[in-house]
């Protein structure tokens, strides 16, 4: 029984540790205050003596105060106003692939709906030999499937394209979020409606004050497109599309339209505003991709990092996150001196399509400058690029869908900081 | 019973009677359906034309969906002054991170260009379709369509697109060449082939750029 040896105050490597001043790096990690002293046994602490509140004090559960930093953030000069904004996922502090409902990141044109699930309805119509309308109470009442899968904002990243700029990985990737989503798949309906011979392209819309309006292939539609009611085994979070949102699997969040009220099925693309003057990605020739719809595949290493430095040198476990918009997972190789070399990692956990996938690697760190990066592999065989490899082709103006590698300098006091490398 | 007839005995005679049994007895047709793949609910229900219409509010690039209805911009500029102007500028310049919609010149080969209604937009149709689902910003779907109309004819004419004097219409706009109508390619599969190097995959490794170190407090919003 050496627990109690390991925890005590006098040992020696422990106290080296604090000493060097990584006491903060360590704590946050361990979810315990700076500084706090380990209790020596046969210490009994005030919980074990005493009678914790009964059952049902918070009806709805809150996390123990002791995790209150781990929350969504936002930055207030990147956008206009805070309707029209983003909050990010503290992807440093999250454990497993599954981004509990109060951290998934948001992306709002128009705030969020306060919307009355009785006085919202589904209508779908256009090239169909029958226009439906569905309440929520109807569209519950359909058989469900229950998917695991990330959405990422197609800006995840854009604030880096030039050069380095946030300090956090919160900021550098935190328009990124996983959950398991319950509902009904689209080609359902869409049979039920019955799609007219010529058919291509749908309009999705939503209730919000931005009427937000976005035009998706069939293809996707009658593929693997959801109509989803409830994330993470509970109804929508409003902020995520209360009561009724649009599942597109794999492709940039814009699409995935929220508070979802209208499917209208046409022959082309309506070309609106968020596809056109927005989510279009500018090349240096001029020219811009229209309809970049997939989120290809990109991971990043969530510990260390930034937030969360290093305690101190020797053995450590580094973790990360990869995910692709064209499937599983193959692969995440792991460089430690800026993508000279890279040794393959381990993926730990599930290995969904379209999810975040969990690596980990072991690493045994000399206590000098590091430059990491990972990179990930899918099952399609895309490679992640390094982000010179991504400015080449789309230069420095393409704003969305920068799915670059990512490179941390670990600098010899275990702090990390976001760097680029040429 | 019916718990049995739906375990589908592998005896084929005894399959056999189940289903005797069951399509004899109606109150077992229940669980024979969920046996199988479940029947499609169809609890959809039909939309008539004119309430589709409510709900319809779309413009294709072609111009369906445009109400009647006609503005010009000697009609939008005091709309535009009153319920637009305080965000995207007298001039439409556009008010701090609100985005401006003049094009002032800048091309989209620059360093930093600036992506507005006149030098990026390929459709004019999305203007009218954007103003009359989303704008006022927080006052949305308050216009009338020769607003709108008047709107739309009022930035093309800042753009110096139309002149001043034309009139938007259902007609019209939808014949409204857009000078960057023919700048965005359809994008199809991944434009990045990056190869799984392992070894000695760059010759010298350089720092191009730094964020700067973290300091826990910035986290702190």
């Amino acid at each position: 029984m050496n627990s109690r040896d390991k925890r005590r105050p006098e040992q020696p490597t422990r106290r080296r540790l604090l000493q060097g001043g990584l006491a903060g790096g360590l704590a946050a990690l361990l979810g315990r205050p700076a500084r706090a002293a380990d209790p020596a046994p046969p210490t009994v602490p005030d919980w074990t003596h005493h009678l914790g509140p009964g059952v049902a004090t918070h009806p709805y559960g809150q996390p123990s105060p002791h995790e209150q930093s781990v929350v969504r953030r936002y930055l207030p000069h990147i956008q206009p106003t805070r309707q029209a904004s983003i909050s990010f996922t503290p992807l440093q502090d999250l454990h497993g692939i599954i981004t509990p409902n109060g951290l998934f990141f948001e992306r709002h044109h128009a705030g969020v709906p306060q919307i009355d699930p009785e006085a919202h309805r589904l209508v779908i119509h256009g090239m169909v030999e029958r226009p439906l309308m569905f309440s929520m109470r109807d569209l519950m009442r359909y058989p469900a499937v229950s998917r695991v899968h990330f959405i990422e904002c197609a800006g995840n990243g854009a604030m880096e394209q030039r050069g380095a700029v946030n300090k956090a990985l919160q900021f550098t990737h935190g328009m990124l979020s996983c959950a398991e989503w319950t509902g009904v798949p689209l080609k359902l309906l869409l049979r039920e409606a019955g799609v007219r011979k010529g058919a291509r392209w749908l309009l999705a819309e939503g209730a919000d004050a931005a009427a937000l309006a976005r035009s998706f292939p069939l293809d996707k539609a009658l593929d693997d497109a959801l109509i989803v009611y409830a994330q993470n085994g509970e109804r929508l979070r409003p902020e995520q599309g209360y009561p009724l949102r649009l599942l597109l699997p794999g492709w940039e969040g814009v699409a995935n339209v929220k508070w979802l009220r209208r499917l209208e099925i046409g022959e082309r693309p309506w070309e609106t505003r968020e596809e056109t003057a927005t989510y279009t990605d500018l090349l240096p020739s001029g020219k811009a991709r229209q309809f970049t719809f997939v989120q290809e595949a990109k991971s990043v290493i969530t510990w260390p990092c930034p937030e969360h430095p290093l305690p101190g040198r020797g053995r450590q476990l580094l973790r990360g996150l990869a995910w692709s918009g064209e499937g599983r997972i193959r692969a995440v190789d792991v460089t430690f001196d800026g993508g000279r070399n890279w040794r393959r990692a381990r993926l730990s956990g599930p290995v969904l399509p379209k999810a975040l996938t969990r690596f980990e690697i072991e690493w045994e760190w000399n206590g000098k400058q590091a430059l990491l990066g990972s990179r990930a592999i899918d099952e399609t065989g895309y490679v992640q690029p390094t982000l010179a490899q991504l400015r080449q082709v789309r230069g420095t103006n393409s704003m969305y869908h920068n799915n670059a590698i990512q490179t941390w300098l670990v600098h010899p006091d275990g702090e990390v900081e976001h760097v680029q490398l040429g | 019973m019916c718990n049995w007839a739906d375990n589908a005995p592998r005896n084929r005679a005894l399959r056999r009677l189940a289903r005797a049994l069951a399509g004899s007895a109606l109150l077992c047709l229940g669980g024979l359906a969920a046996a199988g793949p479940p029947a499609s609910p169809g609890l959809g229900r039909p939309v008539p034309p004119e309430l589709i219409r409510a709900w319809d509010i779309d413009i294709g690039p072609d111009g369906s969906g445009l109400p009647p209805g006609s503005g010009t911009a000697a009609q939008g500029e005091p709309v535009f002054q009153a319920k637009c102007a305080s965000c995207h500028g007298e001039f439409g310049e556009g008010v701090g991170r609100f985005p401006p919609l003049v094009d002032d010149g800048t091309p989209l080969t620059a360093e930093r260009p600036r992506k507005t209604v006149g030098n990026y937009w390929p459709h004019a149709t999305t203007l009218w379709d954007y103003i009359n689902r989303a704008m006022p910003f927080g006052n949305a779907q308050s216009l009338t369509a020769d607003e709108v109309y008047a709107l739309v004819a009022y930035i093309l004419s800042m753009n110096e697109i139309i002149d001043e004097d034309q009139e938007m219409n259902a007609q019209t706009l939808p014949k409204v060449k857009m000078p960057n109508r023919d700048g965005f390619i359809t994008a199809t599969g991944s434009d990045i082939r990056a190869p799984a190097c392992m070894h000695d995959c760059v010759a010298q490794v350089r720092i191009t750029s730094r964020a700067g170190r973290y300091k826990r407090e910035q986290a702190a919003k």
